[in-house]
This record gives C-alpha cells, structure tokens and sequence, in this order.
C-alpha cells in the first residue's frame, strides 16, 4: 500500500510537470482560452476572438507538486511490509 | 442673367452647407471586431483581457470634427479574461457586478485641442465614464479616422461611411468602486483602457 502510494505520488509530479512544459512552461495562471489577433484589413483594427484550449499555468504545476506531496506524506502513515528475516531476530531477543 | 446665375449658384452653396449635418455612425459591428482592451499592471501580476459587445452611436461631421459627440456602451458581461476563475471573480459583485450594472458606458461630451490632417483627426476628448453605477469626468487622447465611402468594403452591397476611434484612458479602480480592498501589488490600482472600434455611416 505504502510502495503504491508512493509510486502514485511520484506519478502526479511528472504528468503535472510533463503537461506544463509540453504546453510551452506558461508562467501566469491556468487559461482555457487564448487570444487570436486578427487585423481588419479596413479600418486596421485588431480584432480579439478566443480560442477555446488548456494551457497549464504555474497554479496547476503547483497544485500538481502540493497534491503529490501530500500523497507522498500520506504514505507515511502506512506501515512497511515487515521483513520476516528481522521478525524472527527480533522474536528470539 | 449672369446675375440670376451667380444667384443661383450661390442660393445651392448656402443650400449645401445648411444641410451638412453631422452624420450619425452606429458602433455596432457586424463583424465583431469592435474591442476595448483593458490592463492592469500590478508588481506581482499583470492581468490583460478585452470585451466585444461594443454598441453606440457617434455624430461625427468631417467639416467640423470638433463638434462631435456621442456614446459608446461596452457590455460587461462581454469582458473576458483567459482564465476561467479570474473571470468568475470579475463579473461577481465584489468587482464588477456585472449581474446588476450590465453596461459601462463612455458619453463624449466635446473635444479639444482638436487637429485634423487629411482624413485623420486627433483631439482630446471629454465626457463621462460610468462603471459599476459610479459616473465620472474623464479626459483622454483619441483619433478618428473619417473612410469615406469605404462601408462597401466591409459590408458587400452597402454605401456608406466608416469612422474609427482609438481612445485609450487610463481610470483608477477605487474610483469606480471596483473592488476597492485588494491588495494594489497584486491588483493594480490604474487600469489601462483601449478603445478601438469602427462605426458605420450607411448612405439612405
């Protein structure tokens, strides 16, 4: 149980890592819209549309690594498997 | 009768300046490119965004630009930040309160130091500026841009005029009641507004 937490652990740090830099390392906040400029060949004014996406900000890296943490930190709480080699030494004394 | 003619003549001139009335611009852009950009630049975070549902109307009159006047409306509810939350937060009440104050709203009341060269004016404008129900004075720089006869290139099959302002005004939050408690190193105290929207005059 502990080893398995512990591997999810480790799992949560590289895919919120991972989709931060795949999505280009934004350092502001989360966006799930971006701005597309588009000029107005008339008047020349640059019109503002959205496109609709995830990029990851620094908000998900962090609650990536603080998620991570904690499950790492609650994996201390279980017990590691007992090696039945130092049971038994511990037994005899 | 050179004199019936020189008569005439000049009975149609008076005629025509008599009648060159304002021409009245409608700002609503079928073509949705009409924006207004706001920015905020606090030392520990810059937040950028811009609204579309720009609407209005200008009298615009390209033999007096200085005589122009009208009113420009931005709906709230059309202000977008890239970040979902953030723009939670800036419609709710504590920020803009779009639920319960729906437009903001610029009324130009007259323009100063006006220069015009060629079909581009440059003035400073005054009138007021009401956000979030709290209606000030405000002064700042803009430009028109008088496109005779340029609508048909925009619009198909339509006559007409266009006119494009550029304004740019820079408010204080706390002025409009804008949240007045945050923190100014997180959420800057100036805003930064650009307007650029183009009007069109179609020929009746």
């Amino acid at each position: 149980m502990k080893r398995g937490i512990q591997i999810l652990a480790g799992a949560v740090v590289v895919v919120a890592l991972a989709a931060w830099l795949t999505t280009g390392a934004h350092r502001g906040w989360t966006k799930t819209q971006i701005e597309v400029k588009t000029l107005d060949e008339v008047t020349g004014i640059e019109g503002i549309t959205y496109q609709k996406g995830f990029w990851p900000g620094v908000d998900f890296l962090g609650a990536g690594l603080i998620g991570a943490g904690v499950l790492a930190g609650v994996s201390f709480l279980f017990r590691s498997k007992s090696n039945p080699q130092h049971q038994q030494q511990t037994n005899k004394l | 009768m050179k004199i019936k003619l020189i008569a005439s003549l000049l009975l149609t001139a008076f005629a025509g300046v008599a009648s060159a009335a304002p021409q009245s611009f409608d700002f609503k852009d079928p073509k949705g490119v009409n924006n207004a950009v706001f920015k905020l630049d606090a030392p520990l975070e810059a937040i950028n965004g811009s609204a579309n549902g720009v609407s209005g109307t200008v009298a615009f009159d390209p033999a007096n630009p200085a005589a122009t006047k009208g009113k420009i409306v931005v709906a709230a509810e059309s202000l977008t930040v890239p970040n979902p939350m953030m723009k939670e937060h800036m419609h709710g009440g504590q920020w803009l309160d779009v639920a319960n104050n729906k437009e903001i709203i610029f009324e130009a009341r007259e323009l100063k130091d006006v220069k015009t060269v060629g079909d581009k004016t440059s003035a400073n404008v005054t009138g007021t500026l009401t956000i979030k129900g709290v209606t000030k004075e405000v002064t700042a720089p803009v430009t028109l841009t008088y496109l005779k006869g340029k609508l048909g290139q925009r619009v198909p099959k339509m006559e007409g005029d266009l006119l494009v302002i550029r304004a740019t005004f820079i408010i204080k939050r706390t002025d409009y009641g804008i949240n007045p408690g945050a923190p100014a190193e997180k959420v800057s105290n100036e805003i930064e507004l650009t307007l650029s929207i183009a009007g069109a005059s179609p020929q009746k």
